[in-house]
């Protein structure tokens, strides 16, 4: 399959005794968006982590372009076009937002100087590329709403020509005005086809909106995997209710 | 898009109004306060003195700055002030000179902000409490090594007209330090990752960022200016103390800094406001010196001067900001 962006095979990862993930595998292919779902403690955010480099997987393999790798660190994956927008935003609020948008990629000019006139230009240019509407990229990240922070976020992952991009909880904690602009600048990118989308979610019925393909996790397993047309919310909670189930009785 | 209508001079004036504005008022309403009650104040010889009260708090109120900006701060910065020039003066009655005796006091500075930054930083103790240990370390150290006894500057006469002695000599290194870290603060990587990682430490390690170099580096920085003011005052007293500097530069640097409007919370503040504040409390210092207040009440003037001029600050600041929202 020439299109496909990211396979992870066979992935493990143990913290001394305790097995976080046990055997998951998962894809994307170009211009895709996965949408992950799962509770707290099902394993999304060490998965996360191993995509990005953060961790290194216990067993398993990674395939970017089918081309098989081992991530050796955050930098590593990023310079293979990886890159995650985390929940935290990693954006800075006491800094205006071009210069969050070159945050640690600063243009210079030749004496080594911040070349501020030329970031203003281009993030402004790459905001309005992206599609993400800021009065102005002098305004403080301060003074942005939780939606309008999170479209920067994506927007720098986007400009520093990500080609995984991994959101964590991009709608977390967000209004219905707000999920409803970032919901379309994931859907631009989605149009783009160059871009593979891995998002970590919590709402089913958002999930299903956007992503092309849903995968379940459930304590460091995968208990879905299909097309998002092909299943519906009652769907998935049902295969929930149903491993719940399994897992009573099992510790009876 | 609009974004891009105004042009960096307009918003660079626009943030330094913002910024320092209120600030600048307080200076200026003081300054004509006290050449009202006072016919000297404005005169050549006491401008000079008063020079000499702003430039020690403004150089060391750079390195401040710069830690409380990155969410830092160094308590021990008076105690290099007086450690620095005893070095120089110790190397170079061992017959070294005093050129390397200045590079050696450099040293001794920037190792003692790097085991500050370190313990800080790789240790995970508190600035707070990191630099409270190594300011009694290093007073008792040059308490030591000094017996106690202040000793005469080496060097002659030209080298201390140079380094602060003469006219406004002492106050032109303060500029040129402020113009250099109000540079570095402000267009230099260094700055901007400062301010990133006492906005946003997560954040900006996210990024890339290695905050431990910028911390670690900023206590660095911080150490190298107290030594530095260390060394210009001796050379400009004529005579190094053990006691000199202390606690009370030290504080008069950061509320220095906080009065111009650093936060010390982190994540922002200015050098230009740093200077400026130096300003006003060298004003306050020379003024009533100038009216014959006792020492004693002086303290309280000060104090009292400080808290009205931050509660100022705060809310002519917050207005301004809510006047733009």
């Amino acid at each position: 399959m020439s299109t496909e962006a990211l396979r992870a095979a066979d992935i493990t990862k143990n913290f001394g005794n305790i097995s976080a993930l046990s055997g998951i595998s998962l894809h994307v292919n170009k211009g895709e968006v996965l949408g992950i779902l799962g509770d707290n403690g099902a394993g999304k955010s060490t998965l996360m982590k191993i995509i990005t480099g953060y961790h290194k997987p216990s067993s398993g393999q990674m395939f970017i372009n089918g081309e098989a790798v081992t991530l050796t660190s955050v930098d590593h994956a990023r310079s293979l076009g990886i890159e995650c927008v985390y929940q935290d935003l990693a954006l800075v609020n006491t800094l205006p937002i071009y210069h969050n948008m070159f945050l640690n990629r600063e243009l210079r000019n030749r004496f080594g100087m911040l070349d501020h006139g030329a970031m203003r230009k281009r993030a402004a240019a790459a905001l309005d590329d992206i599609g993400v509407q800021v009065p102005s990229v002098d305004d403080e990240v301060a003074m942005l709403s939780g939606g309008q922070r999170q479209a920067i976020a994506i927007a720098r992952a986007v400009y520093s020509n990500a080609k995984i991009l991994l959101l964590d909880e991009p709608l977390a904690a967000m209004g219905a005005r707000e999920a409803g602009l970032i919901i379309d600048l994931i859907q631009r990118q989605q149009a783009r086809g160059d871009i593979s989308i891995i998002m970590i979610m919590h709402n089913y019925a958002q999930t299903l909106e956007i992503a092309d393909r849903i995968m379940m996790m459930q304590r460091g397993t995968v208990t879905f995997e299909g097309n998002a047309r092909d299943t519906s919310v009652e769907a998935l909670l049902d295969i929930v209710r149903r491993e719940y189930r399994a897992m009573r009785a099992a510790a009876q | 898009m609009s974004a891009t209508t105004l042009s960096f001079r307009q918003r660079g004036t626009k943030l330094l109004a913002l910024r320092e504005a209120s600030i600048v008022v307080v200076a200026l309403v003081l300054v004509i306060y006290f050449s009202v009650v006072n016919a000297n104040f404005l005169t050549g010889p006491n401008l000079q003195t008063l020079s000499q009260f702003i430039a020690p708090s403004a150089i060391i109120a750079c390195g401040e700055i710069m830690l409380l900006i990155c969410g830092e701060i160094d308590l021990s910065v008076g105690q290099i002030f007086a450690l620095a020039p005893f070095i120089m003066a110790f190397t170079d009655h061992a017959g070294l000179g005093m050129f390397v005796g200045f590079v050696f006091a450099m040293i001794v500075s920037a190792l003692v902000g790097l085991i500050n930054g370190a313990i800080t930083v790789l240790l995970k103790v508190p600035s707070f409490v990191t630099t409270l240990g190594t300011l009694f370390l290093i007073n008792g150290f040059t308490l030591t090594v000094s017996k106690g006894y202040p000793i005469n500057t080496p060097g002659g006469q030209t080298m201390a007209n140079i380094f602060g002695a003469a006219g406004y000599n002492e106050f032109l290194w303060a500029i040129l330090i402020v113009v250099i870290m109000h540079m570095v603060l402000r267009h230099r990587r260094w700055g901007l990752h400062t301010i990133a990682v006492g906005g946003n430490l997560t954040g900006a390690t996210e990024a890339g960022i290695n905050a431990a170099r910028i911390k670690i580096g900023n206590f660095m920085l911080t150490s190298m200016l107290g030594g530095i003011t260390g060394i210009l005052e001796a050379f400009r007293i004529g005579s190094t103390d053990p006691l000199a500097g202390g606690t009370n530069i030290m504080f008069l640097a950061v509320a220095s800094g906080v009065i111009g409007g650093t936060s010390l919370a982190g994540g922002s503040g200015t050098i230009i406001g740093g200077l400026i504040g130096a300003t006003v409390l060298g004003v306050l210092q020379d003024g009533f010196t100038l009216q014959g207040i006792n020492a004693f009440t002086f303290d309280m003037i000060i104090g009292a001067a400080i808290l009205i001029a931050m509660i100022a600050n705060i809310h002519v600041g917050r207005l301004n900001r809510g006047g733009r929202s």
